[in-house]
């Protein structure tokens, strides 16, 4: 068995996350390259409000919860007083597409040396399950008791695609999934070199599970989970 | 001009880093700060809106780094929301702001309209340190105090002034200091900083804490200026206003920190008059703080209020004779 990452706070575990949540396999990934890297002692997370905030003390490292949306705003003000850290600004597809959007594509088009993680679950997790940038055409969320309508909503939201298109061409774009951990750990790791050696932007979205909300089991998940990398093709861009 | 003043002042009081979204008016803070940064090596970074500034000005100063940001009317609406951030984490925020006059767009000239916002405007309690400077010696000197009661106390800290005073032109005296409070990181180690909570408990504590450290603050930090005059009424104003009723020689108590408010001077002082005359440009905001104040006390009070107008000396002199 992989022991836990050595940057885990140990005493806050178990975690706080729902059973099955695609969260926790983020952080043992993220938590993996952040010990290869020996970064521990530099590291410094945001987390906005949304399930991901559960995590507020998940590493022994410093992290800070910030305000729905604005998790970038912040973390891009703390890297530009501090840039000898290495900066993680955490967000759900709410809090990275919505509210946080305007925030994150100027952060993107600025190329700020940070590196944005942004959790696609496609709904707004934490509220309970409603209708997100993302949410898949027919998806019934709380919001969308039908489905989600593209007619009415628009299509699903495609954010790396938009960064790419406003970030300057050596700013790193990625889209992985939970479900095929070895690969979003490369692109975690290259996220962060990028970060530390190109002084450059850096996002990856990470197609997640959220079996409260979904209302699915284990296979469930990760049937939905295949069913988002149709819509949300995972790799480099 | 005293946006320039101002942007002198960050500098003076060791400010490193600046973050702003122009507008009037104080977008002169915003240009003499990038002026000034280029040739003392500090930083700056106009932002997408007020909001993304606010929440700079937060990671900066969890960075352990001085910042600021400066802006006005409609931009210290959208600066709320960081600044609720900023109670939150007792985070030690300092901005400039021009007052407008309201609602919404407005005006750009005469205002005492964002009083209320400054000090009371998140969904807190409203522990802000607000200074009111009447002049542009003071917007330098007031300045240069609020960086260092910001990181000395730990709450968001401002200077509110109107468009009027932001782009007066004066001497100023721009001395040195004197002895500067250390910035240092707040979100180091192993330091998990929350603003969610699962209890009612928990928050209940941290607004008790916030609270005593409040009021210990409080006792060190209002300020104000009383200044017996040729009438046998005591006018109450700050900023500007205050001036035009110093220049007008009437008595004036002028609040020089509009919160916290010198609740106890302000008694001691207007117990030796029969009445009292409120005099602000808005609808009682700074009236409200003062009433408050002075509750229980036996005096005739005298509310002139004007929102988004400017008082004369002359028209002080007539309205106390
Ligand atoms: C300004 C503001 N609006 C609304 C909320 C309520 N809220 C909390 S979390 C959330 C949605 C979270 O969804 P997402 O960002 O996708 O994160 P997830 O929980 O799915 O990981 C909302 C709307 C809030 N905290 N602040
Ligand atoms: S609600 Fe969904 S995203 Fe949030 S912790 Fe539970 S499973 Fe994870
Ligand atoms: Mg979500």
């Amino acid at each position: 068995m992989v022991p836990f990452p050595k940057c885990y706070k140990q005493s806050s575990k178990p975690s706080k996350f729902c059973p099955g949540c695609g969260y926790g396999l983020m952080f043992k990934m993220l938590g993996q390259v952040i010990d290869e890297l020996g970064i521990q002692e530099k590291t410094v997370l945001g987390l906005d409000i949304g399930c991901s905030l559960l995590a507020w003390d998940y590493f022994d490292f410093p992290t800070t919860h910030t305000h729905h949306g604005r998790t970038t705003a912040t973390m891009v003000g703390f890297k530009l007083a501090d840039p000898s850290k290495v900066v993680l600004a955490l967000m759900g597809d709410g809090g990275g597409y919505a509210i946080g959007l305007q925030n994150l594509l100027h952060a993107a088009i600025r190329n700020n040396p940070l590196t944005a993680l942004v959790l696609n679950n496609t709904c707004y997790a934490m509220t309970g399950g409603q209708l997100a940038p993302t949410t898949l055409e027919g998806e019934i969320t709380s919001t969308t008791p039908k489905g989600r309508d593209l007619t009415i909503t628009g299509q699903p939201f495609l954010g790396p695609e938009l960064i790419r298109s406003v970030a300057p061409l050596n700013a790193y774009v990625a889209r992985g999934s939970v479900s095929q951990p070895a690969i979003l750990k490369k692109y975690l790791r290259t996220a962060l070199e990028k970060q530390i050696n190109d002084k450059v932007f850096s996002l990856v979205e990470i197609l997640s599970l959220c079996p409260v909300n979904w209302k699915t089991d284990a296979k469930g998940s990760f049937d939905f989970n295949l069913k988002m990398q149709k819509i949300f093709p995972c790799k480099e861009l | 001009m005293g946006n320039e003043v101002a942007a002198q002042a960050a500098l003076a009081a060791g400010a490193e880093v600046m973050f702003g979204y122009p507008i009037t008016p104080t977008t002169e803070v915003l240009s003499t700060w990038i002026s000034l940064a280029t040739q003392h090596q500090k930083k700056y970074l106009q932002t997408e809106d007020e909001g993304a500034a606010g929440f700079g000005v937060v990671g900066a100063c969890l960075a352990g780094k001085k910042a600021f940001t400066s802006t006005a009317g409609p931009g210290n609406v959208l600066m709320q929301d960081p600044l609720s951030m900023a109670e939150a984490l007792r985070v030690p925020f300092v901005g400039l702001i021009g007052q407008r006059g309201g609602p919404s767009t407005g005006t750009v000239i005469y205002s005492q309209q964002e009083t209320t916002l400054t000090a009371f405007g998140g969904n807190g309690e409203g522990y802000r340190i607000v200074y009111s400077p009447s002049n542009l010696q003071e917007i330098y000197d007031l300045t240069i105090l609020a960086f260092n009661n910001a990181w000395l106390y730990r709450f968001p800290t401002f200077v509110l002034f109107d468009g009027y005073l932001g782009k007066m032109k004066g001497e100023v005296n721009l001395h040195n200091p004197g002895i500067l409070i250390n910035a240092k990181p707040i979100l180091e180690g192993n330091v998990n900083l929350r603003n969610c909570f699962n209890l009612e408990e928990e928050i209940y504590d941290l607004n008790v804490r916030h609270k005593k450290a409040w009021q210990e603050a409080s006792s060190q930090v209002s300020k104000f200026e009383h200044r017996p005059g040729q009438t046998k009424t005591l006018v109450f104003a700050h900023g500007i206003v205050a001036a035009a009723a110093k220049a007008a020689g009437v008595s004036l108590f002028r609040s020089i920190t509009l919160w916290p408010f010198p609740v106890q001077d302000a008694r001691i002082v207007a117990k030796k008059y029969e009445k009292i005359a409120i005099i602000e440009s808005s609808y009682g905001q700074f009236g409200r703080i003062v009433k408050e104040a002075l509750f229980g006390l036996e005096l005739e009070v005298q509310e002139i209020y004007k929102p988004a107008l400017g008082f004369t000396p002359e028209e002080i002199k007539e309205i106390v004779k």
